[in-house]
């Protein structure tokens, strides 16, 4: 059996849907980065996967890629830090308990 | 390699070098030298934006093989946002005088400046790789921004609002990025460009466009993707507020330009152009509708920001010379008439604690100076005719209708319908400060001088730039009409 491309973007999309099912439908907020983090890897995935099948001869996606995962390792650390900055004021990462704001 | 082409990002290079300065200040400063960091770091910035309106620095210049690329234009809509950046230094040195804050204030304007060099990297590249560096790094720093006053509660929750939504935000754009890679087989702009033009319509296309859109609309706060804005604006500390609903939106709206205009001109009218006209009438219409039944003057402005931000938007519907002069016009008369009402929420919140709209039930009595900036900013946002806001207006009408068909005019009628509709709650702060009688008004009181000047400034920008007109004229012949 050939593996062709359909065979890894499939799965990335199915990916990326999970991601966003998950972020609108958790409601405790490490589990919501979680989804978020699924989202930004299937994009990784999509990236190299079009490199290596559709433009083999430049390495454009794959050094997209690169930066991708050092842009997300970013992002999360800091959403960590402010979730832990949350967490000490109301003792708990449930997205439900942070609407205090509305006027 | 060549690493004269370093010399190419004269602007970039310069912000780096002030950033470092004022990293090394608040590093290495005596405890008693410390306090004066916020003025070193306006200091530095000021020069700094004097030395960006220098000649050499608006040629045209191209670096690493093509993915940096400068111009006249872009060397002008960064003068712009620096302009705009010097003024909210300025503001926030009396808030960062604070306690609460004073022990980390280095750290503000240091994240400023780190900011606006990502949106120097979004305006400036000509490859997606840059184009996504930049996003986040103007979007990272400012989530630290927002939950800057950390022992405050509702500067936390505005945080992980902003946050959360704002790597949603990027993993839908990078997504969209992915299947135009998979369609085109590049991630510079021209070569995109051409073959977007060669390939023709495809669904993908289609849905790579839209979550490209997406992704720049969050920052934007164009309407579908708004429902983050009044809560982070109102959560935020107020320079943090005004930064992001002008420098921010401001750097987003050219990279956005860019982007449609640049990569995406093939598909204009088959693709964007029907998205877009759709997304200005729901975002002037719902910023509008959303602004009249705020209470809080943060919450207010935020909604008023969401529907200047379509006004902003009828700018790259032309995709025109004229639409870029009127953009950048645009986004500069914003940036003065927001800071004058984000000055005087900010003096009034540094003094006295209050930032709901019947507090400034009878400013006019205590504050008459104050409340008389207030009514300016106000007049001007919603485009009553001496002011700056008026002419911004009509050169963004302009440059739509310059375009033509039937379909622009509808558009453009909707949104001037939008102004008089803005025009009841723009009045109802004025109404507030000079009309209604209350018991207790806030008390009188002396704003600091830093953001009196600040005031003044913004003043002078509102009076001056609509009347004075070479600078429109100016921003034509820079964007070669």
């Amino acid at each position: 059996m050939d593996i062709t491309l359909i065979y890894y973007l499939v799965p990335a999309i199915i990916m990326f849907c999970c991601g966003v099912y998950g972020f609108i439908t958790r409601r405790n907020m490490i589990a919501m980065l979680i989804s978020l983090e699924l989202m930004l890897n299937a994009v990784d995935i999509n990236f190299v996967v079009f490199n290596r099948y559709l433009y083999p001869e430049a390495t454009e996606g794959m050094f997209f890629t690169l930066f991708a995962i050092a842009i997300a390792a970013a992002e999360t650390a800091i959403a960590i830090a402010i979730i832990i900055n949350v967490f000490r004021a109301v003792k708990n990462v449930d997205a439900r308990d942070i609407d205090k704001m509305k006027n | 390699m060549d690493y004269s082409q370093f010399l190419a990002m004269k602007q970039e290079i310069g912000l780096l070098v002030v950033f470092l300065l004022v990293f090394l200040y608040d590093t290495f400063a005596s405890a008693r030298a410390a306090g004066a960091t916020g003025w070193v770091a306006v200091g530095l910035f000021a020069i700094f934006t004097l030395f960006g309106f220098c000649p050499t620095v608006s040629e045209p210049a191209e670096a690493f093989a093509g993915m940096y690329s400068t111009n006249a234009v872009m060397a002008t809509i960064k003068n712009i946002l620096n302009v705009g950046t010097l003024i909210i230094m300025i503001q926030a040195i009396t808030w960062a005088k604070q306690d609460a804050v004073a022990i980390r204030r280095g750290e503000f304007y240091e994240m400023v400046l780190l900011t606006l060099f990502g949106m120097y990297l979004m305006i400036s590249s000509r490859h997606f790789l840059l184009f996504v560096i930049g996003l986040e790094t103007a979007s990272l720093p400012l989530a630290a921004m927002v939950a800057f006053d950390k022992h405050r509660y509702e500067s936390r929750e505005a945080a992980v609002k902003y946050i959360l939504t704002a790597v949603f935000s990027s993993a839908i754009f990078l997504m969209g990025l992915s299947f135009v890679y998979g369609l085109t087989g590049s991630l510079y702009f021209d070569r995109i460009g051409i073959a977007v033009a060669e390939g023709g319509l495809s669904l993908m296309l289609i849905v790579a466009i839209a979550f490209v859109m997406g992704g720049i609309g969050f920052k934007l706060s164009l309407v579908p993707f708004h429902l983050w804005t009044a809560d982070v604006y109102q959560g935020a500390p107020t320079p943090v507020t005004s930064y992001l609903s002008v420098i921010s939106k401001g750097a987003a709206a050219m990279a956005f330009l860019i982007v449609l205009c640049q990569v995406f001109a093939a598909a204009y009218a088959d693709v964007w152009e029907w998205m877009l006209y759709a997304l200005i009438i729901l975002t002037i219409t719902i910023g509008n509708l959303f602004a009249m039944r705020q209470k809080n003057m943060k919450r207010f402005l935020a909604f008023s920001s969401i529907s200047q931000a379509g006004y902003i938007m009828l700018g790259i519907m032309s995709c025109s010379e004229l639409g870029t002069a009127a953009l950048m016009y645009y986004v500069l008369v914003y940036i003065f008439s927001n800071l004058a009402a984000f000055g005087v929420i900010g003096a009034i919140e540094n003094n006295t604690g209050c930032v709901s709209m019947e507090d400034y039930n009878g400013l006019y009595r205590t504050n008459p100076r104050l409340a008389f900036t207030m009514m300016l900013a106000m007049f001007s946002l919603a485009g009553i005719p001496p002011f700056a806001g008026f002419f911004s207006k009509f050169f963004i009408f302009t440059s739509a209708i310059s375009q033509g068909s039937v379909a622009i005019y509808v558009l453009v009628l909707i949104a001037l319908i939008n102004t008089i509709i803005s025009l009841y709650y723009y009045l109802l702060v004025v109404k507030a400060m000079y009309i209604s009688q209350e018991q207790g008004p806030v008390a009188t009181f002396r704003s600091s001088g830093s953001e009196r000047f600040a005031l003044w400034v913004c003043v002078a920008g509102i009076l001056g730039l609509g009347i004075v007109s070479c600078f429109y004229n100016s921003l034509l012949g820079i964007a070669g009409v």
